[in-house]
């Protein structure tokens, strides 16, 4: 078990450091391919030559690319001071460089962003599935009933409307008709109430998608584990029927929910770029629209690295409780 | 409780059994007019090929129809005096398990993949036995795994079903059937995931397990070896109906079916030369949809049509066999009783 836990870690790192080379190849090279230039993106239009070259020098444009790779490493684990002769600026680990528009340090900035971001995920989470796994189960006990019928059409309805439309509907019902106050993020530990009611209206939009893929997803499971011989031994043996559901159903029935989940919340960490963007919350997400739309190159390298980051890491954790749940799947 | 019956009743007496499902495509008629009893301490070969009606007769038995099935069950089930096709859905799952009980075929996937081998043997005695602590339950389960001839009970009871050798989990599959003492069991095809040594074992332990605890037994299977080794009494289904009862003696000595003797010539054994090849029932197993008109067997009975049109029209009914069988031999067939007798002495017997 420790050895298996030991490599899964070091091959989770190893994915990282993957991670790191191929997006800061991407946004490193993707200016030289097209021919602009990041230090004329530091430093505006109107910028004279001298300024530009003492730009070039101090983030290392001139370096090779690899020697760039190196120090953006080292920054990350070390930090590092960007000098240009007398100028020098320091960067504390872990440094993801400074924001071209902005010139704020990145790594503040989406610290700054994470808690909007977690606070949306996991509150959408634990809504879309309590929705979504209990109404996918009532479904597949209700097979063909009018209820399972209107369920699953709204749960079609769910995955097939895109955020920006739920969004911008549930804004335009619930904010503009009903007079419900604009989403806006407080801290929780500052007013746990306001935190609550400010996010609600973005949870429910994000659970809803979420929700519909689950309750389709859990039915479609309830329904399989249902028909399985060890269903029908478990009531041969005289369960009652709400322990044969509740038991030995749920209890296949879910396991493999278990790996979307992981796979969908370390997703959403990374940013519900659309939620964020309806209801102008400042998250991962918000960042990194923002990063694309100003060309901010070391915003959106440092929001991707985040994202992979809780990937990488949903998905170690998704293995390892995957050795608990079932016990088929040996670990060593 | 019938008082003053004139005849005390069969420990199991299963009347005009019929089970139907309403699908898409139709009814399926799986099971038709079933009659058959049982006595505690025999032992009865239910015999057919697959889709016979031989699985659906035991879960009807146990009630296993009844929850989130679009089976329709008619018929009466006199089980020690109780009536099971009208009681009430608490009466029947109270039984389950507990007076009566079930051995399934593939003990893999007939037990949880993540629930461990003695926890499931636990619940099933919990179930029965309410007031039963952990530790309690847990002893008997152990004893039960130790009965059933697995080594270190105590330490296996800690694996999961995919831990276990095919043949221990059917051994464990049957410790979880008998840990309540069932006055009935029913295996279904219990050996037929089983490698043929182990097959022997298997057989072997419920029959020791059978003398020990003096229940009733239904031995569902499409392997007359079988049948020959443990059953008193033989069933011979064919598309849903019963084709054929008897003593096992009567049944294998003078067999009177021709779908019996066709199941008969399709038996390799040992003590005789070797032949060719084995005699197959020619054509495939009718669909239950669309039962053949007359008798289910006509388009695969090689003598059908000797009694004028009678076979593809009229349905024959089960009743005694007549010259030179046992008492209690029925049989489901158009031709007389000494056409039959020829015929098998003179067509069949020799390729036995």
């Amino acid at each position: 078990m420790l050895a298996y836990l030991i490599r899964r870690l070091i091959n989770a790192v190893l994915t990282l450091i993957v991670v790191t080379f191929v997006t800061f190849c991407v946004f490193f090279l993707v200016p030289k391919a097209t021919g602009s230039d990041p230090a004329l993106l530091y430093v505006g239009k109107q910028a004279d030559p001298a300024a530009i070259a003492g730009i070039r020098e101090k983030f290392g444009f001139n370096d090779p690319v690899i020697v760039q790779y190196g120090k953006f490493l080292k920054g990350l684990v070390f930090g590092r001071d960007y000098v240009s002769g007398a100028d020098i600026t320091h960067c504390s680990a872990p440094c993801l460089g400074y924001s071209f528009k902005t010139s704020q340090e990145v790594w503040p900035l989406l610290i700054d962003a994470l808690p909007v971001t977690v606070s949306l995920a996991i509150g959408a989470a634990v809504l879309w599935v309590l929705m979504g796994v209990s109404f996918g189960v009532i479904s597949a006990l209700r097979r063909g009933t009018i209820w399972d019928r209107s369920v699953m059409t709204v749960a079609l309805a769910g995955v097939s409307l895109p955020i920006y439309f739920t969004g911008l509907l549930s804004l335009s019902i619930f904010v503009y008709w009903l007079g419900f106050p604009n989403p806006s993020f407080t801290p929780f530990f500052d007013n746990p109430w306001h935190w609550f009611t400010g996010l609600i209206l973005p949870w429910i939009t994000l659970a809803f998608l979420f929700a519909a893929t689950y309750a389709r997803l859990t039915r479609a499971n309830m329904l399989e584990t249902l028909g399985e011989d060890y269903i029908r031994t478990a009531r041969a043996k005289g369960l009652r029927e709400r322990a044969v559901i509740g038991k030995h159903g749920l209890r296949s029935g879910l396991t493999p929910l278990v790996t979307v989940f992981g796979l969908d919340l370390g997703a959403l960490l990374g940013g519900a770029v659309l939620t964020e963007a309806v209801y102008n919350l400042r998250g991962l997400g918000y960042y990194a629209l923002n990063g694309i739309r100003q060309s901010d190159l070391p915003v959106i390298l440092g929001v991707t690295l985040f994202a992979a980051t809780f990937i990488v890491i949903a998905n170690l954790i998704v293995d390892l409780l995957y050795g608990v749940i079932d016990p088929r799947v040996r670990l060593g | 409780m019938s008082i003053g019956a004139p005849t005390p009743r069969p420990f199991l007496e299963v009347k005009d059994l019929t089970v139907r499902f309403e699908t898409d495509d139709g009814i399926v008629q799986a099971v038709t007019g079933s009659t058959f009893s049982l006595e505690k301490g025999k032992t009865l070969g239910i015999v057919g090929e697959s889709g016979s009606g031989k699985s659906v007769t035991s879960l009807a038995l146990l009630g296993l129809h009844r929850t989130r099935s679009n089976a329709k069950v008619a018929g009466e089930i006199w089980f020690d005096d109780d009536e099971l096709v009208t009681a009430t859905d608490e009466k029947v799952r109270l039984l389950r398990g507990g007076k009566m009980s079930m051995i399934f075929q593939d003990p893999l996937s007939a037990m949880h993949p993540y629930f461990t081998v003695g926890s499931q043997i636990v619940e099933a005695y919990r179930v029965h036995h309410p007031g039963v602590t952990k530790k309690v339950a847990r002893e008997r389960a152990i004893d039960m795994l130790a009965r059933v001839g697995i080594p270190q009970p105590d330490r296996r009871f800690h694996d999961y079903a995919h831990q276990f050798s095919g043949g221990m989990r059917q051994r464990a599959m049957i410790a979880m059937a008998l840990v309540n003492d069932p006055a009935l069991l029913i295996a279904d095809e219990p050996t037929t995931a089983l490698d043929v040594t182990v097959q022997a074992q298997i057989l072997d332990l419920i029959r020791d397990l059978q003398e020990e605890f003096g229940s009733a037994v239904i031995m569902i299977t499409h392997d007359l070896g079988v049948v020959a080794e443990l059953a008193d009494d033989v069933l011979v289904m064919y598309g849903g109906k019963v084709v054929e009862k008897g003593s096992a003696l009567d049944v294998f000595r003078t067999p009177q079916h021709p779908y019996t003797w066709g199941l008969l010539g399709s038996m390799p054994r040992l003590d005789r030369d070797v032949r060719e090849r084995l005699i197959p029932v020619k054509g495939s197993p009718p669909s239950l949809i669309n039962l053949p008109d007359g008798c289910a067997f006509n388009p695969r009975c090689p003598y059908a049509g000797r009694n004028g049109n009678r076979s593809f029209t009229d349905v024959p009914v089960l009743r005694e066999a007549g010259v030179g069988t046992g008492a209690g031999h029925l049989v489901a067939c158009h031709l007389p009783a000494e056409d039959r007798k020829t015929i098998f002495q003179q067509d069949v017997l020799p390729n036995l």
